[in-house]
């Protein structure tokens, strides 16, 4: 395969997958528990799970890593697995995808507010973040991604992090962002505008957005993440915001509509298309056809 | 009263160190701390509650204002029990067993506290037989119940049906909030009230505390 970035600098679009948790729990995962903890346990349901996702034609897989900072596992008693968590969920992913697909760590918040508004040290976030990415690396990831970050110094700490750890490993940083009267910002008060310049100073080769919106809102998110950097753009809506109906989670958007929205996303500046919380493989199927009509359209192969 | 006007600005700005001398140069200028808190921290809070309901601040102002809004409690606390002025009464709060999401959670028992209710916090991952005997054991008028998960949903409805099973639903009653609950929801499993946000959970919670008087 092509280095990511050199595909990613050539203007092609890429295909990443979508949500893990949802298939971990109907796989078994107990409510309450770590969803990391299945790393240690049943390593096997990760490789089923990255192979659904190939299959439905993703180009980039993620680990289930996302809450497997130390920091982040102690809440659950699980920190000082933080190795081999890490470790277990790349072998997973790597067993499952060979080299037919890039192997995308996932990295998510540590759960604990920096001071002066929180109790943490910025030096024990990043200690923390960089245990983690020391053992993604080692284990042999083709690219890590920061994601659903709400405080913009925790997302810089963990990018610092990554780059502490290797300096030209690929990586992505995204942030989760509210649509509000006077415009888009994190729960923490966090601008598009801002998050685009800190978060390229710390080192980011891809910024954008995950989690929070359906497509139409990150069409949006996009279009303003563009006002603000030349960075290539990450965006990984959820389907829709969830709805209950009868006493069962309902993702209102479908296959259909997300792969409608493709379109749109890529005029507004995607490079990386994926799915967040609610998409299943059914998605990044229908979204592999937009991808790859876009691809055309463009005089790019197809996967 | 300026000094008053003063101790809510200083939770404006989050300005904790502040605050202690203030509440101190108001007794000391002979406001009863009835008068402070409620008019000092209280309507600081309350406009700091406003600001971010409409996104004019965020979760750090807010966090920097209840800091500010302890600091000044600390004082007038002691002395409030001394006067003999109760609290508007016992809420337990807590996110539901298997949620470990506790900023919305959080923020309500902030802006709870600071409208004058006594707040158990149970903290994450509570399990409905904690929230039953946690209220019984404080003698709370209501449990209030937080989710970020539609996963961990079904323990608000555990919770209201012990509550009826256990024939205290008319004394201790049940409030719940966060992102993937609704008005509707909260209607279907018997809920007695729903908080959209942090305002509507302290104005809910408020109704509830009336109705069981």
């Amino acid at each position: 395969m092509d280095p990511f970035l050199s595909r990613i600098g050539r203007g092609q679009v890429l295909l990443a997958d979508g949500a893990i948790g949802s298939l971990l729990m109907a796989r078994g995962l107990p409510r309450g528990a770590a969803p990391e903890s299945i790393n240690l346990s049943h390593p096997e349901v990760l490789e089923e799970i990255a192979r659904l996702y190939l299959d439905a034609g993703a180009e980039i897989i993620q680990t289930n890593t996302f809450g497997a900072s130390p920091l982040k596992l102690a809440a659950y008693g699980l920190d000082a697995e933080t190795a081999a968590i890490n470790e277990n969920a790349v072998r997973a992913v790597r067993r499952a995808i060979g080299d037919r697909a890039y192997l995308s760590a996932s990295c998510g918040p540590c759960g604990r507010m920096l001071k002066p508004y929180g109790d943490t040290d910025g030096e024990a976030v990043f200690a923390s973040f960089r245990s983690q990415m020391k053992a993604l690396v080692n284990a042999g990831v083709d690219m890590i991604c920061i994601e659903t970050m709400s405080d913009l110094g925790e997302a810089r700490l963990a990018v610092e992090a990554v780059r502490s750890v290797a300096a030209a490993i690929p990586l992505m940083a995204t942030m989760t962002f509210e649509a509000t009267a006077r415009g888009f910002f994190t729960i923490m008060g966090v601008t598009i505008e801002k998050a685009c310049r800190e978060l390229a100073a710390a080192g980011a080769d891809l910024v954008g957005s995950n989690c929070g919106n359906g497509s139409r809102q990150m069409v949006a998110i996009a279009g303003e993440f563009r006002n603000f950097t030349a960075l290539p753009l990450l965006i990984q809506a959820n389907a829709g915001v969830p709805e209950l109906r009868a006493g069962l989670v309902h993702y209102p958007e479908t296959p259909e509509f997300m792969a409608g929205m493709v379109g749109e996303l890529i005029a507004a500046g995607a490079a990386v298309i994926g799915g967040c919380c609610g998409t299943t493989p059914d998605h990044t199927r229908a979204m592999r056809r937009a991808v790859d009509d876009e691809r055309r359209r463009r005089g790019d192969s197809p996967i | 009263m300026k000094i008053l006007k003063q101790i809510a600005q200083c939770l404006e700005t989050g300005d904790d160190a502040a605050v202690p001398p203030l509440v101190s140069q108001a007794l000391a200028e002979g406001l009863v701390p009835k008068t402070i808190l409620d008019e000092g921290l209280i309507a600081g809070m309350n406009t700091v509650g406003e600001r971010f309901r409409i996104h004019e601040i965020f979760l750090p102002d807010v966090l920097m204002a209840a800091r500010a809004m302890y600091a000044g409690m600390d004082i007038l606390k002691p002395l409030l029990i001394r006067s003999g002025i109760s609290s508007r009464g016992r809420v337990v709060i807590g996110s539901v067993q298997g949620d470990l999401h506790d900023i919305g959670k959080n923020l309500v028992g902030i802006m709870l506290k600071g409208a004058g209710f006594e707040v158990i916090d149970l903290g994450n991952d509570v399990g409905a037989e904690k929230f039953v005997a946690a209220a019984k054991d404080h003698g709370a008028l209501a449990i209030g119940m937080s989710a970020l998960l539609t996963t961990t949903m079904p323990v608000m409805k555990e919770v209201v049906d012990r509550l009826k099973a256990e024939k205290l639903s008319d004394r201790i009653k049940t409030i719940i909030g966060g992102a993937p609950v609704s008005k509707g929801y909260a209607d279907e499993i018997g809920a007695d009230a729903y908080g959209y946000d942090c305002a509507q959970a302290v104005a809910g919670v408020k109704k509830l505390a009336e109705a069981v008087g």
